[in-house]
């Protein structure tokens, strides 16, 4: 599963930088070093892959949604069809400087394999992913008893394309699990904006949004 | 333009158009043969072929259109033998997004045509009567080959592109895997890195038709004064299915009758579906060569990219810098986007700059010649991302 998360689907992506630029992809492509190759995977309509280009840098997309491809590759973006889940396993090792999935873990069948894939084909690693254990999340399960459902995340649980959420917490120990080193992690409050570096991990995985993790192989 | 000499007037208008093709002609005398795969020469020879817009000075503007099967240069003007317009004039012309007026476009008949460039109807000079069976049997390699002699002959080193379809898409891959170097962009279209054993079934039903017609000959019927068009024509028909899909078939034709409202209870073509294929085989007879389809069907069968890079396909691209947009299209089940998908994980492999679309239509193979503007944005927005990489002119 690829499809970029729906436009309304995280508060961040409504919040626009002053380019005109998703916040959130503005904070991913500035992680990116300039005129380095990047694989963008589940582009959407190519959003990233387009200031990643105004960067310097070589990148190529994939994307599930045949709408979303023929709209990248019309404007000229290097978009290839395909399947995380399936398609990873075609490219060699160390092909790019980055593999950025954005907004995209939680929709995958194995997002362990994702990750694994993307840090052997990439020497870094961008993850960005909505985070549920936001409080608010959190008050809904507790007070309600049901699947939660927010401004951010309104699916119904069985309309969802969002397979397998996860929190900060559960993200940063499967990094540990798979062997990645963190070069960098954020997270964002609700308006984009990212929160305290210095503040603690349950202190982010409370109020984090979403989160942005830079990884590369130990 | 050259004017057929008096002499072989009397002769079919296809022997004419072998030799004497109303297109433009590059000869290549005894001192540059084409090296055939086959393990021999073939010289002398020619290729016919045709030109829209204008080379810049650079020579950067330069696309080569590459037939298919049973196309030929005359991608965006009037056909001479048919009267009808360019098979692909949808697509290259002003304004279009092969755009004529940016462009230089090239299109030339491949080796084993038809249609001027050498091939099975062209008259063999050491007995002056059409090869027949004689020619060699070529390649899609061989028919690229001829392709970058008539480049050189233009004094051209680079192509901005290489595009085709089907067939034409196998030579765009073959362009790309022998001479990268000399191909700046390529747009494999509803193609192939291999012919499937279904395909090469296909095409085996196609040649048995042409050769079980009496009038065959042998592949001498222009020596004999016969025609094996029955034989060609079933052959048409059968291929033609293979073109459409099951969907675009029923919603065209249905069960419809053709102008009668119940059935004769005879072998007439009672069925609309029946009496469009009778026409796709009549039609098709008038204007091409039966022994160029073994020929070129032939050529399709032998193609397979992979086994010539040791079996894996991601060594017929290994290093290239070219720009790939490749495209498939739903309902096409002779070429069908796997095939496609494994041209793209093996550039992928390479580290290609690769797009790849599927465009979704029910059309089949034929999408790719048709109004599809899904397919047009694609290849004009890429064609336009190329130019600016290459510094063309808009």
């Amino acid at each position: 599963m690829l499809a970029r998360v729906p436009r309304d689907l995280t508060m961040a992506e409504t919040v626009r930088g002053p380019g005109g630029a998703r916040v959130d992809l503005l904070l991913v492509s500035q992680m990116v070093e300039p005129g380095s190759r990047v694989l963008d995977v589940g582009c959407g309509d190519g959003e990233l892959l387009h200031l990643l280009e105004a960067r310097g840098v070589d990148g190529r997309g994939i994307e599930l949604s045949r709408e979303g491809v023929n709209e990248c590759v019309a404007k000229g973006l290097a978009v290839v069809q395909g399947d995380a889940d399936t398609d990873l396993s075609f490219y060699p090792d160390d092909a790019f400087d980055y593999v950025i999935l954005s907004q995209t873990l939680q929709a995958t069948r194995c997002p362990r394999d994702v990750v694994e894939h993307m840090l052997r084909i990439g020497r870094h690693a961008i993850v960005s992913f909505p985070n549920f254990g936001h409080w608010r999340i959190r008050l809904q399960l507790m007070f309600y008893g049901r699947m939660p459902r927010t401004a951010n995340l309104p699916e119904t649980w069985y309309e969802t394309p969002n397979i397998h959420f996860c929190t900060i917490k559960d993200f940063s120990e499967m990094c540990a699990l798979v062997g990645a080193r963190m070069e960098k992690a954020v997270a964002l409050d609700p308006w984009g904006r990212a929160l305290k570096i210095d503040a603690p991990w349950w202190f982010w995985n409370l109020f984090g949004e979403q989160a942005v993790f830079l990884l590369n192989r130990k | 333009m050259s004017t057929p000499p008096a002499a072989e007037k009397k002769l079919p208008v296809l022997v004419r158009e072998a030799d004497h093709p109303r297109s433009q002609l590059a000869s290549f005398g005894a001192d540059r043969p084409l090296r055939l795969e086959a393990g021999l020469d073939l010289s002398p020879f020619q290729i016919a072929y045709q030109t829209y817009g204008e080379l810049n000075a650079a020579k950067s503007n330069a696309i080569l259109v590459c037939h298919a099967l049973t196309g030929d240069q005359h991608v965006a003007n009037t056909h001479p033998v048919t009267g009808k317009g360019g098979w692909w004039d949808i697509m290259v012309g002003p304004g279009r997004p092969i755009d004529t007026d940016r462009y230089f476009v090239i299109c030339s008949n491949v080796v084993g045509g038809c249609m001027g460039s050498t091939g099975p109807s062209s008259t063999n000079p050491l007995t002056a009567a059409p090869w027949g069976l004689d020619f060699p049997v070529i390649t899609v390699r061989d028919m690229v080959r001829a392709q970058t002699m008539l480049i050189d002959h233009l004094g051209i080193d680079t192509l901005f592109s290489v595009a085709g379809g089907s067939m034409g898409g196998m030579q765009v891959l073959e362009w790309c895997a022998s001479f990268s170097e000399r191909v700046f962009s390529a747009l494999p279209i509803a193609t192939a890195p291999r012919h499937s054993a279904q395909n090469i079934a296909f095409h085996e039903v196609g040649r048995q038709a042409v050769m079980a017609d009496p009038e065959w000959r042998g592949g001498r019927y222009f020596v004999e004064g016969t025609s094996p068009r029955r034989g060609l024509s079933v052959a048409r028909m059968g291929a033609h299915i293979t073109y459409l899909s099951d969907t675009a078939l029923h919603r065209k034709f249905g069960r419809k009758f053709q102008d009668r409202d119940n059935p004769t209870f005879s072998f007439d073509a009672d069925f609309e579906v029946e009496s469009y294929l009778r026409h796709q085989g009549s039609t098709f007879v008038e204007r091409f060569d039966a022994n160029s389809y073994l020929y070129l069907t032939r050529a399709m069968d032998y193609f397979d990219l992979a086994a010539d890079h040791g079996g894996v396909l991601a060594k017929a691209f290994t290093g290239t810098r070219t720009r790939y947009c490749v495209i498939s299209f739903t309902s096409d089940w002779l070429f069908p986007t796997t095939e496609s998908r494994a041209v793209v994980h093996a550039l992928n492999a390479g580290g290609a700059r690769v797009s790849f679309a599927e465009i979704e239509t029910d059309k089949g193979h034929d999408a790719f010649l048709l109004d599809e503007p899904e397919l047009h944005g694609i290849v004009r927005g890429f064609l336009d991302s190329a130019a600016r990489t290459r510094g063309l002119k808009p």
